[in-house]
Formats: structure tokens, sequence, C-alpha cells
């Protein structure tokens, strides 16, 4: 994803002469491209995650639109206060690129692992949340993110991620795509994780006879609600699954706008736990360990299913 | 020619009742941080070289002055209606409810105000980044950061004025009010702040030391910016917190007391203007 971020900005810059892509020191080679093309709009601004996001907000207030792009704990923990003050109060359009979402640096440990930057960026007024699939979506979430008129938190993973989608399509901020039909399973997915719910619904449909719909939410914030009402409406068991923790994320924002209804169908959300893995193992090596396979999330579910 | 610093003193002195006074009916703490800066911001706003015009705000090319020590609010919105960006009866109404004027500013609440303050360590920074786009878009501005002493405690400050040494941002100025207090305790004892001249230009900058008091003196470091070294520019002022009513002066109880009428008068009376 990351090397489709690069390949993509460099290409949009040309239609946005205002876009200017700061780096918090990430990235090594990833933006040489940008650089020999536009080298006055590269700016390397140091391990200073606090100043850059504020300097960004000085460059969107003179005219600017800003690409800041870092490893998701550092541009979001260490520096929420700039972004709550500096972009969000003020509704700036900088745009904020994490690399690095969930596990995806899982053997680096704990201090590069981001599981709760949903939870604590989502209850930041005007800003908005992307989470693409994969590397193609990437691209059209970047493009969309640059025509937003406020600030937008684009979530990305490292490298190598599998394709979601076949083919360019309409990405809309906070509209939900249908990557698969199915009946009274849904797997509400977002960001790296969508193709894990994918795999999941395989499983799901192999070892448990169960034909489950999967439905991708590449905006966590604002939240699809439309598509929520249809799910809500039509399948028995709803279950939320993000690389990211239970509390917070999108489980948690589908679990708010559920107890609004009267009634509506049981949520099974699934995501890292309320814990640091603080062992050693590779992203694949922690999913098993949390029971985020394809085949224990399938049972997961067949189980909560079953229990209905 | 140059400005009439008779004129600048005045402007000063009501000024200061201003704050006083706004202190007093709003019933707002920070007034000794209010005092401390004024000579700073009359030098700045009335120096006759800062590229601003109250008519046309938000002009591209203007001058950008970042108040970022934002508790200190009643000496910029003052400074701002005197020098025409809104009516002076507005101050009248600041931090009653409903009203524009907030304790500390809120975005695009008055004409001439460039950033929300009130959180320390985020003006110089988002300067930074105002002058970074100003090269990027040939816009020959310069922008002024007014930061407190205390404010230096703030790690982002030297975030960004180690990047701002690197990217030798000549139109950048950081002014530190050095009134040697912060909220519980001397500044220069909470933190290692000294010495705070030497800090700067060992980040890069072109740094220079004024009495903050001084009015003549600050116009003629100010203006001169760019100055000529290629570097950003650091003005460390010597103030004195509480400067201009006698009893207030030095005296740290003075970040969150607030006077009494009979204060209010004495202040009036010690500086000769009075607005209430």
């Amino acid at each position: 994803m990351r090397n489709a971020f690069a390949r993509e900005i460099t290409r949009l810059a040309e239609a946005h002469p205002e876009l200017v892509l700061l780096s918090g020191d990430t990235g090594n080679r990833l933006f040489d491209d940008f650089k020999a093309a536009y080298p006055s709009r590269f700016l390397n601004c140091g391990i200073a995650e606090a100043n850059m996001i504020s300097l960004s907000a000085g460059m969107a207030m003179s005219g600017l639109k800003p690409v800041t792009y870092a490893i998701a704990p550092f541009t979001t923990y260490r520096c929420l206060e700039q972004i709550r003050v500096d972009l969000c109060y003020y509704n700036l359009p900088v745009v904020i690129v994490a690399v690095g979402a969930g596990l995806s640096y899982a053997a680096l440990g704990p201090t590069h692992h981001s599981c709760e930057d949903l939870a604590v960026l989502r209850a930041m007024p005007n800003l908005t949340l992307l989470c693409p699939a994969d590397p193609l979506e990437t691209g059209l979430a970047l493009a969309a993110a640059l025509t937003a008129p406020g600030p937008v938190y684009l979530r990305l993973g490292k490298k190598g991620e599998p394709a979601v989608h076949a083919a360019p399509f309409d990405f809309q901020i906070g509209v939900a795509q249908r990557l698969k039909a199915g009946k009274r399973v849904a797997i509400l997915s977002t960001g790296t994780a969508s193709h894990l719910a994918l795999n999941a619904a395989e499983s799901l449909s192999q070892h448990h006879l169960i034909d489950a719909e999967v439905v991708h939410f590449g905006t966590v914030k604002p939240l699809d609600t439309h598509c929520l009402e249809e799910l809500n409406a039509n399948f028995e068991l709803l279950v939320s699954l993000e690389e990211h923790s239970t509390i917070g994320g999108l489980g948690s924002a589908v679990a708010e706008w559920l107890s609004s209804r009267g009634q509506h169908a049981p949520l099974l959300r699934l995501g890292t736990p309320d814990r640091f893995f603080s062992e050693t193992g590779n992203r694949k090596y922690v999913f098993e360990q949390w029971e985020l396979s394809p085949e224990a999330i399938a049972l997961n579910i067949f189980q909560a299913f079953q229990a209905l | 020619m140059g400005p009439d610093f008779r004129k600048l003193d005045q402007l000063s002195r009501s000024i200061r009742v201003r704050a006083v006074e706004m202190s007093y009916q709003a019933r707002t703490p920070h007034l000794a941080s209010a005092l401390s800066c004024i000579d700073i911001l009359v030098a700045l706003y009335a120096g006759e070289f800062l590229r601003v015009d109250p008519q046309t705000p938000q002009a591209q090319e203007r001058d950008r002055v970042i108040f970022s020590k934002g508790h200190a609010a009643p000496a910029l919105y003052a400074t701002l209606a005197e020098s025409g960006f809104f009516d002076q009866e507005l101050l009248n109404s600041y931090n009653q409810n409903g009203a524009i004027l907030a304790e500390q500013p809120s975005p695009g609440s008055v004409p001439g105000l460039e950033l929300a303050t009130g959180s320390l360590g985020h003006g110089l920074s988002v300067g930074l980044g105002m002058a970074l786009a100003g090269r990027i878009q040939e816009r020959f501005y310069r922008v002024y950061a007014l930061l407190s002493d205390g404010e230096c405690n703030e790690g982002s400050v030297w975030e960004a004025a180690m990047l701002a040494g690197a990217q030798k941002l000549g139109n950048l100025v950081a002014i530190v009010d050095f009134n040697k207090w912060q909220a519980t305790g001397r500044s220069k004892e909470v933190m290692a702040l000294e010495p705070l001249k030497a800090k700067w230009e060992s980040f890069g900058w072109s740094a220079y030391e004024v009495d903050g008091h001084d009015l003549p003196a600050l116009v003629d470091l100010l203006r001169n910016v760019p100055d000529g070294s290629g570097k950003p520019v650091a003005v460390v002022a010597h103030t004195v917190k509480g400067k201009g009513v006698t009893f207030m002066e030095d005296d740290n109880n003075w970040h969150y007391r607030i006077p009494t009428y009979e204060e209010v008068l004495l202040a009036q009376s010690e500086l000769g203007v009075s607005h209430i």
C-alpha cells in the first residue's frame, strides 16, 4: 500500500499544484520520484511529529494542501493534541497518512503496533477516517481525501497487501462497498482486515456451510448508516472485523449506531484484544495467537450463529 | 522618519489599562502575562513596518503575527482594536456568554487574529508552516510568533526551532516574552531555560536580546527582518511580568489574581488613562 501511495501521490501532484508532501523522516527512497518531479513540494520534517502536524496546519491556512506521512502510532498518539487543535478545530484540509496500521509492524513490538488509533481519532470532530483495503483503493482514497474540505486520516498497511478490488471503482467518502453477497450473516470489515474477511467468508462457506456477505467500510467516519440500515434489516448476525482493538474502532462505531435502533441484529465484534502483544512474532503469528486467522474467525462466527 | 514613540508610549499605556479593565470586568486571570507583552505588540502593530492592513486582513502577502500565548488574549484584542481591525466597543463584551471575544481566542473570531491559541507550544510550529508556505509559493511575507518563556518548556517549540534552523527560514521570527515567570514558578528554575539566546543560536537561529519594554529598540530589531544572516530570527525580549502597574510588577500572584475596583482605579491613575 505504501508503494501505491507513493506512486499515486506523485501522479496526483500534477493535478493539485497546492499539494505538499511532508514526511516524518519515513519512507527512505519511497518518494524519490516525487522529490525529483516536485523538489520544492517535499519536506522531510524530521522525527518530530507534533511539529509536522502543526506546520501542516500553517501551510493549509496559507492555501497549500499538505499530506503528512509517518508511521501510524507516531503520527497519532504522540501528536494527538496537534491533530485535535490545529487540524480538527480549524477543519483544515490536511491528509494525515499513517503507514503500518494495526499489526503491520508486528515484529517491532507494541511500540510500533497501532490498534487504538481509530479509537482515539474517531472522537475528533471534523476528522474523516479512511481505511482502504488494498493498493488500488489506497490511490482512490487518496484522491478522494485531496478533495475533502477538512482533515482526513488515511490508514494504510505496509506493503504486499493482496488485492481486494478487481478493478477501479467510484470511491466515495462515507460509502461502504459490498465485496461479496451472502445470506443471514454479514461481515463488516475495514482496511487491511477486509481481505481477511473474504478469506474468513470462504472458510465459513467451506467448513460451516454459511454463505456470509462481506461489506467493506473504506470509511470508518462518517459511518455509512444507510448501509447499516440495510444490513440490520436483512441479516440475522452482524460481525465486525478490523485490524484494530475491539474497543473504539469500526465495531464500536457499529455498536453505537445499532444501540440507537429499537430492534437490531446481534453484533459479534472481532479485532485485536484489550492487551499488548509483547511476545515476538510476525503479523501472521500474532493473528494466529489472537484467533484472527480465517479459520479461527470462521469458527468464531459459526459458533455465534449457532447460539442465536 | 519612523514612528512617533511618544504616541507609541501612549498607546502602550492605553492598552495596558484596557487589559486591566478587561480582567476586572470579565473576571479573567493572566493579567500580568498580558501586561508583559504589550510593548512587543505595540512595536509590531504600530512600528510602521508590519505589512498588515485592517481593510484587507486576509491579504495573501500580509505579514503574519502569531500570538502563541493565548492566555494573554486581552493584550492582543486591545492592540488589534487600537490598530483598527475592529471596533473598540467589542472589547466591552470580552468573555461574556455568546460574545465574539473569548477568554482565549477562537478561530476567525475577529479580523487580524491569525491563530486560535491557548494551548502552548503550537504557535511557532504553525508559524513555521506559514513561513514555509510563503517560500513554496514565492510570497515574501514575514511571520512573527510571540511566545511566552514558560511556553518554551514545550518540546514542540524546539522541534520547530530545529527545523526552521535547518531550513534557514529568514522570514520567520520567534519573539520570547521573557518575563521570568511561568504559572507557578521562576521560568529559569522550573526548566533550564537559560542561556536562552544561546539556545536559539545553537538551533541555527540569529538571536538577539532586547529590553522588551524599549519601544525604539524593539522596532529597530523587529523591522530588520530578514536580518541578512540567512537564518530565522529569535528575539529574547526581557520583560517584567505585570509591567506598568507598580503593585503588579514581578509579583507572580498576578498570574491568576483579578483586580478589585480600587486596584483598577490605581492602575488607571498610574498609567494616566481610563476607558471605564
